[in-house]
């Protein structure tokens, strides 16, 4: 018992009382399972979510490169199409390493494994499951995007020492589409609506100027594209790549952060009403 | 289990201490159960409604420390809700809950590391070990390694399952899974354990071995908050019980004083045959203290059931069948809730 009434984080929460019955500062437990979980499980899917973008750029990149030629970089200056293309699947690679977890992953937990349920019968709360999560789709996404780097790097397409914080950059990105995707993932019920998010993202990875300028739509689709989440990651770490910053750079960031607390916001509330109803 | 021995302790400690009773002991005088114990659960005028449905209708009861307590009822009565306002994951619509002084509602995780919770379904998580379960699930609460390493081979030693700690959950059978959400329910020591429905869909060996794991939690000083309709279950496990049916408390007691107040000491049942049970209902008056007719047999309850059946063959009657029994809960318990299916 001594163990219990001693060195419980519970009796500490009491001074806490703004968040009550929400977080008892242990989002760390949900994080510590979540990795001896993936030590077992999970391995294979985490490889291949790497290897993805690293196809994508053979193919586009080095492949289709050698007929596309140079291209102009965002400081205006000529780079290589692989280069060009690369920050921007990086961005994506990152978008779908935080999402796998927080949409596919939270789902199953969610709906079928129950795991939720049984995490909030004990002293966790709402906001510790969130952030446990979260922060599991980001260490994902920090995996997948110093893979990608390292790959950039061999492959000899970064030309700045700047292009370092692209790593720290596409942990941003993660987090913006873990902390929403989570908040998302919590209206869905069936397997059909969860193919709403793909038909969601398909186009988006296609469409905000990942492989091509921006400047070939028209202005309206320019406007709705500048709208949507990942254009701001596929520009900031293009501008990142080359060192070559704007003051959209801080726009880029400015939308990301504001995504974040959007998105805890979101998931946080979805998770009461969901099981503290 | 050492946990008992301590807490008496504690208690005795206490009492050296303070000579005039604390409040939450003479709280528990209301509950007229055990006057020297407080009581550990305490519900005023619980409600809870969704929408039109009101699922927990302004009921009362207090539990005192170390009590096997029951909540009966068919599906539907609202027995999972009260579990579920009790580990504070459902608020109340109104009413007063106080679980170890506290509300559930606004100290979830300082009540719920007090209480443990086996689920009416496993949610075991099937992604780890069965050791793993354990401790992931201690941490949870906040526990050090250094205490749940020792204690979930502890844990494991009392579920019977030591030679199954790395196996999958997959590779478990129902039982040694609900053994497992009962070990792992118990990892923070809890003074409450909620049991919702625990030995549902398990054969009768395994349902055996699961209540004498309970009976010795209840040994050890373990409040158990019990949700069956097993009747032989309640009369196993339960001190006391209260039977629910559309939200309200129909009859509170022992198992042997509810059989005592709502039923007969002991129960005749006759098969006359499908098509002359309904009518040799008018013949049997007066045979018994109350009669029922039933579409497959006719219960005469009565305090001597031979004698029941003697004069049912001085009337005349030649049952096809007839057997006399001790009346059970599950008298009391379709009396008290009808017949008619509640789905």
């Amino acid at each position: 018992m001594s163990v219990l009434t001693g060195g419980h984080s519970a009796t500490d929460l009491a001074r806490e009382r703004k968040f009550g019955s929400l977080y008892s500062r242990n989002a760390k437990a949900v994080v510590g399972r979540g990795l001896m979980a993936a030590k077992s499980s999970t391995w294979l899917v985490m490889v291949s979510g790497f290897f993805e973008p690293v196809l994508f750029l053979l193919a586009m990149g080095v492949g289709m490169g050698s007929i596309v030629g140079t291209v102009q970089g965002p400081g205006g200056e000529e780079i290589s199409y692989a280069a060009y293309i690369a920050p921007a699947l990086l961005a994506v690679s990152a978008m779908n390493g935080a999402l796998y977890d927080s949409t596919w992953n939270v789902f199953f937990k969610m709906n079928f494994a129950k795991l939720y349920q049984g995490m909030l019968y004990t002293s966790l709360g709402p906001l510790d499951v969130a952030i446990g999560e979260i922060f599991l789709a980001l260490l994902r996404g920090l995996l997948y995007a110093t893979g990608f780097t390292a790959v950039m790097g061999v492959m000899g397409l970064l030309t700045s020492w700047w292009a370092i914080l692209v790593i720290p950059a596409s942990v941003l990105i993660a987090f913006g589409f873990a902390s929403f995707g989570m908040g998302i993932t919590s209206f869905m019920k069936t397997f059909q609506q969860m193919d709403w998010i793909n038909f969601f993202l398909l186009p988006m990875f296609l469409f905000s100027a990942t492989f091509y300028p921006l400047s070939v739509y028209p202005q309206v689709i320019q406007w709705f594209i500048q709208a949507m989440p990942l254009w701001h990651g596929v520009e900031l770490l293009r501008q990142i790549s080359v060192g070559s910053f704007s003051p959209a750079t801080a726009i880029h960031v400015g939308y990301y952060l504001l995504m974040i607390a959007l998105g805890i916001m979101l998931t946080t509330a979805r998770l009461r009403q969901l099981f503290l109803k | 289990m050492s946990g008992g021995a301590t807490s008496l302790l504690r208690v005795h400690n206490e009492a050296i201490r303070s000579p005039t009773p604390s409040p939450t002991q003479s709280e528990s005088s209301q509950s007229g159960f055990d006057m020297n114990r407080p009581s550990v659960i305490s519900a005023r005028n619980l409600t809870k409604a969704y929408g039109d449905l009101t699922a927990v209708d302004n009921i009362s009861f207090d539990v005192p420390a170390g009590e096997s307590f029951g909540l009966l009822g068919p599906n539907g009565a609202g027995k999972s809700t009260t579990m579920k306002m009790i580990g504070g994951v459902s608020q109340r619509t109104s009413g007063t809950l106080s679980i170890m002084g506290l509300d559930p509602e606004s100290h979830g995780p300082e009540v719920r590391a007090h209480l443990g919770v086996v689920p009416q379904q496993d949610n075991l998580d099937e992604e780890l070990k069965v050791r793993e379960n354990l401790i992931v699930y201690g941490r949870y609460f906040g526990l050090p390694l250094s205490y749940l390493r020792p204690k979930a081979d502890e844990l494991l030693e009392f579920a019977q399952l030591t030679d199954k700690a790395n196996s999958k959950v997959d590779a478990l059978s129902g039982g040694m899974k609900r053994r497992l959400t009962i070990a792992r329910s118990l990892i923070n020591e809890p003074r409450i354990l909620l049991l919702d429905e625990p030995t549902t869909g398990l054969d009768p060996q395994a349902r055996h071995i699961l209540w004498d794991r309970l009976f010795r939690l209840k040994e050890s000083g373990v409040t158990l908050i019990l949700t069956t309709h097993y009747m032989d279950e309640a009369e196993q496990l339960c001190d006391r019980l209260i039977v629910v049916d559309k939200g309200r408390i129909m009859a509170e007691g022992s198992p042997a004083a509810l059989i005592r107040e709502h039923s007969s000491r002991e129960v005749l049942e006759l098969r006359f045959g499908s098509e002359r049970n309904a009518t040799i209902g008018v013949e049997l008056q007066g045979v018994g203290e109350r009669l029922e007719t039933l579409p497959d047999r006719v219960l005469i309850y009565a305090h001597d059931g031979e004698s029941a059946l003697e004069q049912v063959t001085a009337r005349g009657l030649r049952p096809m069948t007839s057997l006399v029994r001790r009346s059970s809960l599950e008298d009391v318990f379709l009396r008290l809730t009808g017949r008619s299916l509640v789905d």
